[in-house]
């Protein structure tokens, strides 16, 4: 495959075919759904972060009038019996699944599903949680690692066994599994080092923060069948975690993606699906269950919250010449946080000799954590970031030249093994250098933040089919749900091959019924892997429009050349012949005669996806007076590879850097002793607003993946990578503070500056 | 509990409808009316998804009651688009590709409305002002502030 270089519509910004939908109100999302007959569903959720379930009494609840089922886990088969990994791309152990979505034997945070009613009305619903019966056997809740870590500790699981050690240990523990990467004598770097940074980094667990909250429809037929509209960024996930929690087999269950209002990773497994189809199951009625925005903080996202040990040698030509990691990574209830990807991306930006990175996943009694945009990355991102940052502060550098002179390239090798194809680290530092921003002048209490940050970007398993129209347009049909803008760049790149308008093919996403199976929408991987598939079917189809135009000309096939949307006999076939080109609506209009409607699908595991570095320069003021830091300034600098719909991409980056400036500045879960977060609602969970922010620059930088036909990168998930450290950096080089947990809020930056 | 008859205008139109007394008017909206253009993202009056304009004013409907709206003139993001034409504000989020997920958009069409029609001329501060009451969690807001202000240029009868 080969990167063309100019093109007709790829990098060109349309208006996306859903769009008239998303601006009239038009567009259907989770809760907009109904069905004839639908009653509302509801969850009792644990009181108490870690307890025994001693016994749940649901028959008073089924008493209330207008309450037509309630379930508990005694509903569902039992956990231990639900084996295996979820597939995707992060995945979980599907006994933790199975217990996440409804609390068995204990209960494992504030918040944990016990029981579920499903009534007439939403109020009817929750009047009858009130009604259900539960008594515990109340345990001391682990909050945070040093409680969950230390000798004696409680134990969430009494049977977790810490995995990943060289010697199996006898005894559980809350520690899950331990992760290592090593190469060269830390020792050896050490001793070569002129000056050594040492600190330690925290960030709080933070959440997604997606403003549609979680939404369900289910209904169970007659013939035990059982449809699911939900938003999800998978509906083929959905529909097989959901067919092994409740022990049926899949084929029972067609699930339908709504409109999905964001998602981040946060949408890439299930809470509420098995609960609906278990209460409509037994209700006999379609059953809507939707989460209030305190259930989405209590009980579904979030990401970890971390703590990240650095030692960081350097030379004073500012060469890197060891590096010591230790990651500590709080999983929530159940094993799974993202330290294994933290680990792996920690310093894959810099191409080093010697280095160690150790991670610890770590069980504690909050919710189960769910992947979140770039999962991990941010939190190892942001401590070695900072180190680099200290180092190049004290030997007197220029942050972005002690960042080239490690930056991995082309053929180094990264730290989880993987040699590096063209990359385009180096170009993004570049570009930030050359960038005006970056020499603008500062005021007295400003300044100037560098970052830079590694996402792998995932390939995984897409399908997509293209049907041609009579009339010569296109539909495109693929099930990865479009949570930004996907349809358009999947109608791009229809257009594109096929050599037709943009506006002539219409994009769709399907159910899991209509459409070959894609993983989710996640790991930044639709453009480029559903793309590839896309870009297949397309070709398939073109195939099919040289036989028809053959047919019609009395030529072979490999006689006939397809270019800018029309058959042309080849220079031999048309030598002394008057043979007017066939356009694709010509064809299409008569396939009845030439062999029937032509249609063609693909399906693929993608593979070589093409790793995303960005770099981001970010500029604060600090008000010495509050501790209160604006952002000023920020420009985002990304290597996409080649950007299919370029405002989408531009929507990517700004959008992501944003995420990653509302963790640095405010964003955190805040618990009392008892493990209940005081924070669950978007008031006091403070995202940012309009009024927090600037305009946010973009620089999309293209170097070309030669494993895709356009040459895409995945460029979802890397721009939130740098930001946290970008912000931290620009807040040093403002007020000479150097602030190492997250959220640097105004009473935490105002008291460091008292103390300095 | 009876429901309650309420009379008001919707979106233009003379509106009638039955409420129970505890249903918010976003509830009303979505379920009785099944306008499901209107939003829910928090309940709480957080993040501005719910956005109509009551007698004008942009107000989150998850605030008040349904039966509150009784004798008053509602504007949902369904009656934006008039006579099957876009609001500039419509064409200038399309344009300026200034949403990703979608969700939060008719809350803040239905705020920006609110604000050029007594605004025509805003600047950037004030627009961000404006909406800082609706929360956008994909796109970092630069592409929504541009396209509120090029629906106000193109509102004034500027060229593009």
């Amino acid at each position: 495959m080969s990167a063309k270089t100019t093109y007709k519509w790829i990098g060109s910004s349309p208006v996306r075919p859903d769009g008239v939908d998303k601006v009239t109100g038009r567009a259907n999302f989770g809760a907009d759904h109904s069905e004839p007959g639908m009653i509302y569903g509801k969850v009792l959720r644990s009181p108490i972060a870690h307890g025994r379930i001693q016994s749940i009494n649901l028959t008073p609840a089924l008493q209330v009038p207008g309450v037509l089922a309630a379930i508990c886990g005694d509903d569902f088969p039992d956990a231990d019996a639900v084996q295996g990994m979820s597939s995707g791309e992060s995945p979980a152990d599907m006994r933790d699944i199975a217990r996440n979505v409804m609390a068995r034997d204990k209960v494992l945070y504030h918040g944990h599903p016990i029981a579920a009613v499903a009534a007439m009305s939403p109020e009817i619903a929750d009047e009858a949680l009130k009604h259900i019966q539960v008594t515990y056997e109340a345990l001391p809740p682990v909050l945070n690692l040093d409680q969950a870590m230390a000798k004696d500790a409680p134990l969430l699981h009494e049977d977790q066994i810490t995995r990943g050690l060289p010697k199996k240990p006898t005894q559980a523990s809350n520690i899950a599994a331990v992760l290592n990467l090593k190469r060269g004598d830390l020792e050896t770097g050490f001793s070569q080092a002129d000056i050594i940074i040492e600190e330690t980094y925290t960030t709080p667990t933070a959440h997604q923060g997606y403003i549609e909250p979680h939404a369900v429809i289910a209904r169970c037929n007659e013939d035990g069948r059982a449809a699911i509209w939900c938003c999800t960024q998978g509906p083929f996930v959905v529909r097989s975690l959901s067919a092994q929690v409740l022990g049926w087999d899949m084929g029972r269950i067609k699930v339908t993606p709504s409109e999905i209002g964001g998602g981040f990773g946060g949408k890439t497994t299930i809470y509420l699906e098995p609960l609906a189809v278990k209460l409509a199951e037994k209700s006999g009625r379609p059953v809507k269950m939707v989460m209030s925005r305190e259930d989405v903080f209590r009980a579904t996202g979030p990401t970890s919250a971390s703590r990240t040990h650095v030692k960081l040698g350097m030379n004073k030509a500012g060469k890197i010449t060891a590096a010591d990691v230790k990651l500590e990574c709080e999983a929530g209830a159940f094993k799974g946080s993202p330290m294994q990807t933290a680990c792996m991306t920690a310093l894959t930006c810099y191409d080093l000799e010697n280095f160690n990175i150790t991670g610890y996943d770590v069980v504690v009694n909050k919710p189960k954590a769910a992947a979140y945009r770039a999962p991990g990355a941010p939190l190892t991102a942001f401590a070695v970031e900072s180190a680099i940052d200290q180092a190049a502060k004290r030997l007197g550098l220029d942050p972005i030249d002690i960042r080239l002179n490690n930056a991995a390239k082309e053929g180094t090798v990264a730290p989880y093994g993987a040699k590096f194809p063209p990359i385009g680290l180096v170009e993004t530092l570049q570009a930030a250098k050359a960038h005006p921003h970056y020499c603008a002048p500062l005021k007295p209490n400003q300044g100037r933040g560098i970052a830079s940050g590694f996402w792998f970007n995932a390939g995984m398993q897409s399908s997509a089919a293209i049907n041609l129209n009579e009339n010569g347009t296109a539909t495109v049909i693929t099930a990865s749900p479009d949570i930004g803008g996907s349809r358009a760049s999947m109608a791009l790149m229809t257009a594109e091959t096929l050599g037709i308008p943009y506006a002539d093919v219409n994009a769709i996403v399907a159910d899991t019924e209509a459409a070959g199976y894609c993983d989710v929408t996640g790991g930044s991987r639709t453009t480029f892997a559903t793309g590839r598939a896309v870009i297949m079917a397309a070709e398939k189809v073109i195939v099919s429009l040289r036989e028809r135009a053959a047919a019609l000309w009395e030529l072979k096939p490999e006689q006939v050349e397809w270019r800018d949307g029309q058959a042309h006999p080849d220079s031999e076939a048309s030598a002394g012949a008057d043979i007017k080109p066939l356009s694709l609506a010509e064809l299409a209009l008569s396939a009845a005669k030439t062999g029937g409607p032509i249609s063609a699908k693909a399906s693929l595991t993608a593979q070589g996806a093409g790793g995303g570095f960005g770099t981001q320069i970010c500029d604060v003021e600090v008000d010495p007076e509050t501790g209160k830091t604006e952002i000023i300034r920020f420009t985002v600098i990304q290597d996409a590879g080649k950007a299919i719909h370029r405002a989408y991409v531009e929507g990517q980056l700004q959008g992501g850097a944003v995420q990653g400036i509302g963790w640095a500045l405010n964003e955190e879960y805040i618990y009392d002793e008892k493990g209940c977060m005081q924070n669950a609602s978007f008031l006091d969970y403070r995202m940012p607003v309009a009024l927090d922010l600037p305009m946010i620059d973009t620089v999309i930088v293209e170097v070309p993946n030669p494993n895709h036909p356009f040459g895409v990168r995945g460029v979802g998930e890397t721009p939130i990578v740098p930001a946290l450290a970008a912000v931290a950096n620009a807040i040093d080089s403002a007020v000479d503070a150097r602030m190492t947990d997250l959220p640097i809020n105004p009473p935490k930056l105002l008291k460091q500056l008292s103390t300095a | 509990m009876s429901k309650q008859h309420i009379t008001t205008t919707l979106n233009g139109e003379p509106t009638e409808f039955l409420c129970d007394t505890r249903q918010t008017l976003l509830d009303t909206l979505r379920n009785e009316l099944r306008l499901t253009g209107t939003k829910e993202g928090c309940a709480t009056g957080d993040c501005g998804a719910c956005t109509v304009l009551l007698d004008g004013k942009a107000t989150c409907s998850c605030l008040v009651l349904g039966v509150e709206a009784e004798g008053k003139d509602i504007q949902t993001i369904e009656g934006v688009a008039h006579e099957g034409e876009l609001h500039p504000l419509q064409t200038a989020f399309l344009n300026n590709a200034a949403l990703q997920c979608g969700v939060c958009t008719p809350g803040i069409i239905v705020a920006a409305k609110a604000l050029l029609e007594t605004h025509p001329n805003p600047t950037e501060k004030e627009v961000r002002y404006w909406l800082s009451g609706n929360l956008c969690r994909c796109t970092g807001y630069d592409k929504i502030i541009h396209a509120v202000m090029d629906a106000a240029s193109a509102m004034r009868g500027e060229q593009p």
